[in-house]
């Protein structure tokens, strides 16, 4: 057991590995060189299509302990992590790995194999019931969380090695060629399954639109797919990109993205090459309807919007006020729409997206982000993992990464949730570290983080209202009252992995 | 003019909803109408200002102006309000129905006899009385001058279409009449004038409209219903760049003719003075509350040292 940077006791190892403790959130240095897979050769004549997944599995050499993937643009759509597990479960196999991008609360029907033994564990983070169960003890099985730039360098550093990927393809041809344009199950970018299909050793291609060769444009190309397996349907269209895409109404939202704006004015960002990136939230779609206005108003042509990509950044695109999308992942219909059609429109893999440990991740390009929280603590660090009953519930996202890269991190978060305050003395779990949050924008105040001194003085010339972090949480608990802290054992049911691969904190479960 | 205060936003917010009470403190209007009339059915009405009390009691770091709309003085609730309401300290009393002058009179007793029971400053409470009525719009001078309390006029379209049995509507002609006259006695006074709610809350072009028609008339503030609507009014109510450049501009140009030993002087070929000057002023408060300018100017740079 080790204290981190950040004082969170880390243990030595977990889930058969030693860990490194979180020390700062840019030193930490990578080694070696990429990770390999093996050479492959495709002879003229010879297919790549396969009948059905279980022949897939079987194909592709699947064994006990291996590990799997798949990527999460389905959303809580997906049906394909579910008919694998299922399809692995009934081959007799037994303690396999997950790694996929990210876990939905679809998801929650591999429980039974999690219970069975035949899943082992998760490299990554999830979403819902799992999560739940595992805090509370009811479930055993390893989960190490992780962003989604930490994702793709654990792959490319060889530190999570994908056996076989299967990859959810909307638009797919018998070579193996892909993109998630077009189709039943159109999900748009690609972006995290190309990081899948650059390192499995085997990938499986899967597909509910195979189409005449060659499917293009090319997302994922042909050299990289070992087999092809048409099936009945990947998902449920009306839940793969159903992020409801509306600014909120309720005038607390609304007096947060007014404030949240204000700042991104005050602090000299916003002018010709303003690069941004908000959420698919209420508050976050607020912000951006307002930094649409004021571009539109000081006629400013944006750089490029980033991230998960909304209707809203597709309009400012068609709109000319931003000159290109750099998409990792589409959030509703509009944006898969645009990247069918917009050449500006740019699918982006993860590893570009955020990956610390490359010549350079578009993150680091980022002006401004707009991020949430469940907590922030008065040092900054930020929760999204946990809630505030000390279950993990969420996965990280893009959180840490854009927050790192970012010139300026905002968070916008009510003040309170439920009966609870959400500025905290010490945040349940740490998800991104303070050193790289800027701004903490509630209804009640604006705190901003030493390390920008100007634009707090900017802030408080412009008569916002800059409250000390401290007190703005003083000021919070005088309504909601100090809420009695949460115990937990020492049993540790989930690592949170920073993107370099440190450990800024752990889940322990929750003493009930 | 030296009690300057903007008055841009007042806001109704509910008696009887904890929830929207809690929230008064975080938005940025002017002032806050708590209401114990309309808003609140029979059956609350007692519990209602024992909230709006407890509420007041606790929100020490008071941000904004805040009133308290009472129910009539002839109703059986409206004294009751008053002895529940004022040792919390509210800034003032909205009041409605405000028909005659001997209404506001009988208000002004009353806050009178509570502040000396309280040990407060005598006209510590003001007075917002609402025009609402065709009677009310009719009286409005005499309104205006029965108390000194009175630091605004407002006028109530919703109550006064009703009593003038016609419809209200979206381009609002039918209140023009009603409108100019509470201006009228308004101005007349020294006072300010606050105009009607507008009732659609999702409708925030109509909103603008009304209230840059309002603003054009020489209305200063208007009542909201939702804080969704203070963005759009202070908006429209902000001064316009060029308008506070000039305004700098005519306070420079007063300071050099006063230097000269003169009231009066030529800007850009126009002659300034006082009432140039005056309104120059009033636009440079209203843009210090803004933030379009870093400081307040001096009254002695206005009027000249005594």
């Amino acid at each position: 057991m080790a204290l981190n940077s950040l004082g969170r006791e880390i243990p030595d190892s977990y889930a058969g590995k030693r860990l490194v403790p979180y020390g700062d959130a840019w030193s930490l240095r990578p080694e070696g060189t990429v990770a390999a897979r093996p050479v492959k050769r495709v002879n003229p004549g010879q297919g790549k299509r396969l009948s059905s997944l279980r022949e897939a599995i079987e194909a592709s050499g699947l064994a006990d302990g291996m590990t799997i993937a798949t990527h999460h643009s389905l959303r809580n759509g997906d049906f394909l992590l579910n008919r694998i597990v299922a399809e692995i479960a009934a081959m007799g196999l037994k303690g396999i790995w997950i790694a996929s991008s990210s876990v939905h609360p679809v998801h929650a029907e591999i429980i039974p194999h999690i219970k069975s033994g035949v899943i082992a564990g998760f490299q990554c983070g999830v979403n819902g019931l799992i999560g739940e169960l595992a805090s509370r003890g009811e479930l055993s099985c390893p989960i190490v969380v992780r962003t989604h730039g930490g994702r793709a360098r654990s792959i490319i550093e060889g530190s999570v090695k994908i056996d076989v990927a299967f990859i959810a393809a909307p638009c797919c041809d018998e070579y193996g060629n892909m993109n998630g344009y077009y189709g039943p199950s159109a999900c748009g970018s690609l972006g995290y399954a190309q990081i899948d299909a650059g390192y499995a050793s085997c990938v499986v291609a899967v597909t509910d639109n195979l189409v005449p060769f060659p499917a293009v444009p090319v997302g994922i190309p042909q050299t990289l797919v070992d087999y092809v397996v048409a099936v009945d349907r990947l998902g449920d269209p009306a839940k793969i990109v159903s992020t409801t895409t509306r600014v909120t109404t309720d005038p607390v939202g609304l007096q947060i993205a007014s404030y949240a704006s204000q700042v991104i004015e005050a602090s000299g960002l916003l002018k010709d090459g303003f690069s941004f990136q908000t959420g698919s939230g209420g508050i976050s779609l607020a912000v951006a309807e307002k930094v649409r206005n004021a571009m539109r108003k000081g006629s400013i042509k944006g750089s490029f919007g980033c991230g998960g990509i909304t209707g809203y950044f597709v309009e400012m695109l068609e709109e000319g006020l931003f000159s290109a999308l750099m998409d990792v992942q589409c959030f509703d219909q509009e944006a898969v729409r645009s990247i069918g059609v917009n050449r500006a429109h740019q699918e982006i893999s993860a590893d570009m997206y955020a990956n610390p440990f490359n010549a350079g991740s578009v993150v680091n390009r980022l002006d401004c982000v707009i991020l949430g929280a469940t907590e922030v603590d008065t040092a900054f660090n930020v929760n999204v993992n946990t809630e505030s009953n000390g279950y993990l519930l969420h996965n990280t996202g893009g959180h840490s990464d854009t927050a790192a890269g970012a010139k300026l991190s905002i968070i916008v978060a009510p003040s309170i949730r439920g009966r609870l305050p959400i500025v905290r003395d010490r945040v349940t779990t740490i998800t991104t570290p303070g050193d790289t949050i800027g701004v903490v924008v509630t209804e009640r105040g604006i705190a901003v983080n030493d390390r920008h001194a100007e634009l707090k003085e900017e802030l408080i010339r412009r008569k916002l209202p800059v409250k000390d972090i401290a007190d703005l949480q003083r000021e919070i608990c005088r309504v909601t009252g100090t809420p009695r802290p949460l115990e937990f054992e020492d049993e540790v049911v989930a690592a949170i992995e920073y993107r370099d691969g440190s450990i800024i904190d752990v889940v322990r479960r929750v003493k009930e | 003019m030296a009690d300057f205060k903007l008055r841009r936003s007042l806001l109704y917010v509910p008696g009887n909803m904890p929830s929207m009470l809690q929230n008064i403190p975080i938005f940025n209007c002017d002032s806050v109408i708590i209401d114990l009339e309309d808003a609140v059915p029979l059956a609350e009405k007692d519990a209602a200002r024992h909230l709006v009390k407890r509420f007041l009691l606790n929100y020490t770091d008071r941000n904004k102006e805040l009133l308290v709309r009472i129910n009539p003085l002839d109703s059986k609730w409206g004294y009751e309000d008053l002895k529940v309401v004022l040792p919390a300290m509210p800034d003032g009393i909205r009041l409605p129905k405000a028909d005659t002058p001997e209404i506001v009179e009988r208000l002004d007793t009353l806050l009178t006899e509570f502040e000396e029971e309280l040990e407060v400053e005598i006209g510590r409470f003001g007075i917002l009385p609402s025009l609402e009525s065709a009677l009310g719009v009719i009286n409005a001078v005499g309104i205006a001058n029965s108390s000194e309390r009175i630091f605004a006029l407002a006028f109530g379209a919703e109550d006064y279409t009703a009593s003038m049995e016609i419809e209200r509507s979206r381009g609002g002609e039918e209140l023009f009449n009603a409108r100019t006259r509470v201006l009228w006695a308004a101005k007349a006074k020294g006072i300010q004038a606050v105009d009607t709610i507008f009732a659609d809350v999702s409708d925030m072009e109509g909103l603008r409209a009304e209230t840059e028609l309002a603003k054009r008339l020489g209305y200063t503030g208007k009542c909201l219903v939702n804080p969704r609507q203070i963005e759009v009014v202070h908006d429209v109510f902000a001064p316009k760049e060029h308008e506070v450049e000039y305004a700098l501009q005519v306070i420079e140009a007063i300071k050099r003719a006063r230097q000269l030993g003169t009231g009066v002087i030529a800007l850009g070929g126009k002659m300034v003075d006082a009432p140039v000057v005056k309104r120059a002023a009033r636009v440079l408060r209203t843009a210090y509350a803004h933030g379009m300018v870093d400081t307040l100017i001096d009254e002695e740079e206005i009027h000249g040292a005594q």
